[in-house]
């Protein structure tokens, strides 16, 4: 019964979807004026019935309820129960539904409370929304149907994948998705004002919420991801330019890039085509992560559907929902007035910089994303790999680090380079010394030289904002900022220092013998078998000492999952303050010994906590944001009120 | 955010007169050269990097015929010949042959192996290949599970190597 409901819910949403399509469209000319007034209350329901649908597929999993395919395939009973629960978005249907869902509540939230645009336009935009979502609607019901019964009905279910039994994995992809799919919002509110011609402030401000919500979803998630791989994987990386990696990377750089430039039309109603433009990138970068993650083009944990339909479907929705807002750009662009005017040396100039740059760094991991693909289908096998990232990225990152010091002191429209001379002095002073100590004391790699130097003077310049205002009377918008932008710096900081100062340990060792990894002594104790919940494991019980200190007891374990059948290591990890000692058991060489490999990462942390920095930053901005926002509704309302009042 | 009012004094006229005498079309001119310009170079940039840092896959055949240069990261695939595989007395290096029905390769990699790396099953190796003729492994890629397989190795495993050999043709 729950799935005949989920799957009915569904097919009900995806006709609200299209009535909202077709009101919101009459709604906009003169004869249909009538249909306008059900656009909102229609996106509303079509959210709640999407959610419901949702949740019925969870029910269903927790039930493990068998005689639905998706479960038989995806899920096991003897699964601990969050796994279970994460088993409904861990497999190619459960997460096209979370994909619609979300869609559909991001709809149908901007359909209850935005209220700050002309009614054409957000009919326009919501009829927008529906257009995409009826893409997916129509992928999920006629390719994808998470609710598909099967008889007859399998005495016991397939098993997740043993990569994915992981609790920060569990809630990674609901994370990624609001963001991917918030940004949704961004694309169908820059068709909505193109239609309408109402490209201004005004949009710029509705559209910023909206934008910062999914960046805040989408930062965490990718920082999340990054620590999944750093300690599920067992290779120690934090970050390997996996197409699937990339695919989250460009999403958020294009939303990066938004977010700056609508605070320029917010703020100075200028780069309004750009913006315009960055909206629909954004989501397209969405898009095409999903289709290169989702379409089995490749192969990888992620990649669940390996059925070439499934792929020239996602493709073919691809191609209308980006052509069609290119082409609607490209007609309407000309229209868009011009902006206002400012002096290169500005706050906008600063901000127009950093949007090239991202975009630059955009078209770099794009090219690179694709190139192998483009390359297979003409016979060539090439993978891309650090050596094309790294250098290029940097290439653009570099200046762009560099003018985000200067760029948050620069007064909008027209400033002057000597004004901000003084404060500056403090962080190139920082940096130069930074730069002197490391090439005197350590023979560095370039891009970590660089990145050291780069993270000591940001880290300084990012709070000079800060300097010479009341701090009670700081807008929380400019407290997110500073946040943000010191977030880069703290996450640059590890990842040059973990670049440059990780000390690697490879050896094979008897029980009681002894390895030093940089400050550790590790000594292994013993190794032996451990069961859990539907896994065995060999675990080592190594004792571990920082300087001579009280040795700490880690167990490290390569295990074998038996539904499906599969081989996990099971790194173990100790996190100082200054790093993190990371050990993982490999096999047994013939003669009694064991390999271990041992990394010791000085500040690796530091990655993690300034994502998880930017990330607050936009939360910060997002709450002083929504706050003024909403301050000013009930300031006008009151006015209104009294106005009334007198008026009687 | 220091939204000081544009109209206070700016001091030392570094600042360009663009504000007054450019026409706002103009500047938009001026930002849309400035943006295509820097995307374009990029392009370039990603095009020539792509050229120079691709790393290739070869099968033994391949870097027989035509060794890749010393200094150049590739990915060397094919399978682990039965009875080469030895551990040396370290303990944590390993060397075996990859071959694919005409040609071998010798590989040394030391590491943990992933753990369906095992003698005549398939094997993507990323590496540079020595002057002496060794493929010196940094990294190997085993077939995981049925579900995450290195995409090189997909057809291997069930067709035998020579028929990559042929399709990479």
């Amino acid at each position: 019964m729950i799935a005949e409901f989920g799957l009915v819910a569904l097919w009900l949403a995806a006709a609200l979807a299209g009535l909202q399509l077709m009101a919101g469209a009459l709604g906009l000319t003169s004869r249909g004026e009538g249909l306008a007034g059900i656009v909102r209350p229609v996106a509303v329901v079509q959210g709640v019935l999407c959610l419901a649908s949702f949740l019925a597929l969870i029910v269903l999993f927790c039930q493990t309820d068998l005689s639905v395919k998706l479960v038989a395939m995806n899920s096991h009973s003897a699964k601990p129960f969050i796994y279970k629960l994460a088993g409904a978005w861990g497999n190619h249907e459960g997460s096209m539904l979370l994909w619609v869902t979300v869609m559909g509540l991001a709809g149908g939230f901007v359909a209850l409370v935005e209220k700050r645009l002309p009614e054409p336009t957000m009919l326009a935009t919501l009829a927008g929304q529906a257009f995409v979502s009826l893409g997916f609607y129509a992928f999920l019901l006629l390719s994808s149907n998470p609710f598909e019964r099967i008889t007859p009905v399998p005495a016991e279910g397939n098993g997740l994948n043993p990569l994915l039994q992981d609790m920060g994995l569990a809630f990674h992809p609901p994370t990624l998705y609001l963001g991917y799919v918030g940004l949704s919002v961004a694309f169908s509110f820059a068709i909505g004002a193109l239609v309408t011609r109402e490209v201004g402030p005004a949009f710029a401000r509705a559209m910023r919420p909206w934008v910062l919500g999914a960046w805040i979803f989408l930062t965490v998630g990718i920082t999340a991801g990054s620590y999944w791989a750093y300690y599920e994987l067992g290779w120690g990386g934090w970050w390997f330019w996996d197409p699937v990696e990339n695919a989250s990377l460009m999403p958020w750089l294009a939303a990066t890039a938004l977010l700056h430039s609508a605070s320029v039309l917010a703020a100075r109603n200028a780069l309004r085509a750009w913006t315009v433009m960055l909206g629909v990138v954004a989501f397209s970068m969405s898009m095409v992560g999903t289709f290169l993650v989702r379409s089995g083009i490749l192969t990888s944990v992620h990649a669940f559907a390996v059925d070439p339909e499934r792929g020239t479907f996602i493709l073919a929705l691809l191609a209308i929902n980006i052509g069609g807002a290119l082409t609607l750009f490209a007609l309407r662009a000309a229209t868009v007035t011009e902006g206002k005017r400012f002096a290169i040396v500005s706050r906008e100039g600063a901000l127009v910089f950093n949007n090239v740059m991202l975009s630059a760094i955009l078209g770099i991991v794009l090219f690179g994303t694709l190139y192998p693909l483009v390359a297979e289908s003409m016979g060539a096998k090439v993978s891309v790999g650090p050596p094309y990232f790294n250098p290029m990225g940097a290439l653009f990152f570099v200046p762009m680090l560099i003018v985000l010091m200067v760029g948050p002191l620069l007064r909008w429209r027209r400033d002057s380079l000597a004004r901000v001379k003084a404060p500056l002095l403090v962080p190139v002073a920082l940096a130069i010394v930074i730069a002197i100590v490391l090439a005197i004391w350590s023979g560095i790699h370039v891009l970590p030289f660089i990145g050291l130097v780069l993270a000591g003077g940001l880290a300084v310049a990012s709070v000079l904002p800060l300097r010479g205002r009341n701090l009670r009377r700081t807008p929380l918008a400019v407290w997110g900022m500073v946040a943000a932008h010191l977030g880069v710096a703290v996450a640059l900081a590890g990842m040059a220092s973990e670049t440059a100062f990780s000390v690697e340990k490879l050896v094979a060792a008897r029980p009681g013998d002894k390895t030093t990894a940089g400050p550790w002594t590790v000594k292994l104790e013993r190794i032996e078998p451990v069961a859990g919940p539907n896994w065995t494991a060999l675990e080592a019980k190594l004792l571990a000492s920082y300087q001579g200190g009280k040795p700490i007891e880690i167990d490290p374990q390569a295990r074998s999952f038996w539904t499906p059948p599969q081989q996990t290591s099971e790194s173990a990890l100790i996190t100082r303050w200054n790093g993190q000692l990371y050990a993982v058991l490999g096999e047994e060489a013939s003669d009694g010994r064991w390999q271990l490999r041992l990394w010791w990462k000085p500040f690796v942390t530091l990655i993690w906590f300034g994502g998880l920095l930017i990330a607050f930053g936009g939360l910060l901005a997002l709450f002083g944001r929504v706050a003024a926002d909403v301050r000013r509704i009930v300031a006008r309302d009151k006015i209104a009120y009294r106005r009334e009042r007198q008026g009687r | 955010m220091p939204c000081a009012a544009p109209k206070s004094a700016v001091t030392g006229a570094v600042a360009s007169n663009m504000v007054s005498t450019i026409k706002p079309k103009h500047q938009r001119l001026v930002l849309l050269v400035i943006a295509l310009i820097a995307l374009i170079g990029a392009g370039l940039l990603a095009a020539w990097g792509l050229r120079s840092q691709a790393s290739y896959f070869y099968v033994p055949s391949d870097i027989r015929a035509d060794p890749p240069d010393p200094d150049r990261p590739v990915r060397l695939g094919g399978m682990v010949e039965k009875g080469s595989l030895k551990t040396e007395a370290d303990g944590v290096t390993i060397s075996f042959v990859v071959g694919d029905g005409k040609e071998r390769v010798p590989v040394r990699f030391r590491g943990i192996v992933p753990s369906l790396f095992v003698e005549g099953s398939g094997v993507v190796a990323e590496g540079k290949l020595a002057a002496n003729g060794i493929f010196i492994a940094d990294n190997l890629l085993a077939k995981h599970d049925e579900k995450y397989v290195p995409r090189e190795l997909q057809d291997m495993t069930q067709h035998q190597a020579e028929q990559v050999v042929a399709e990479t043709r």
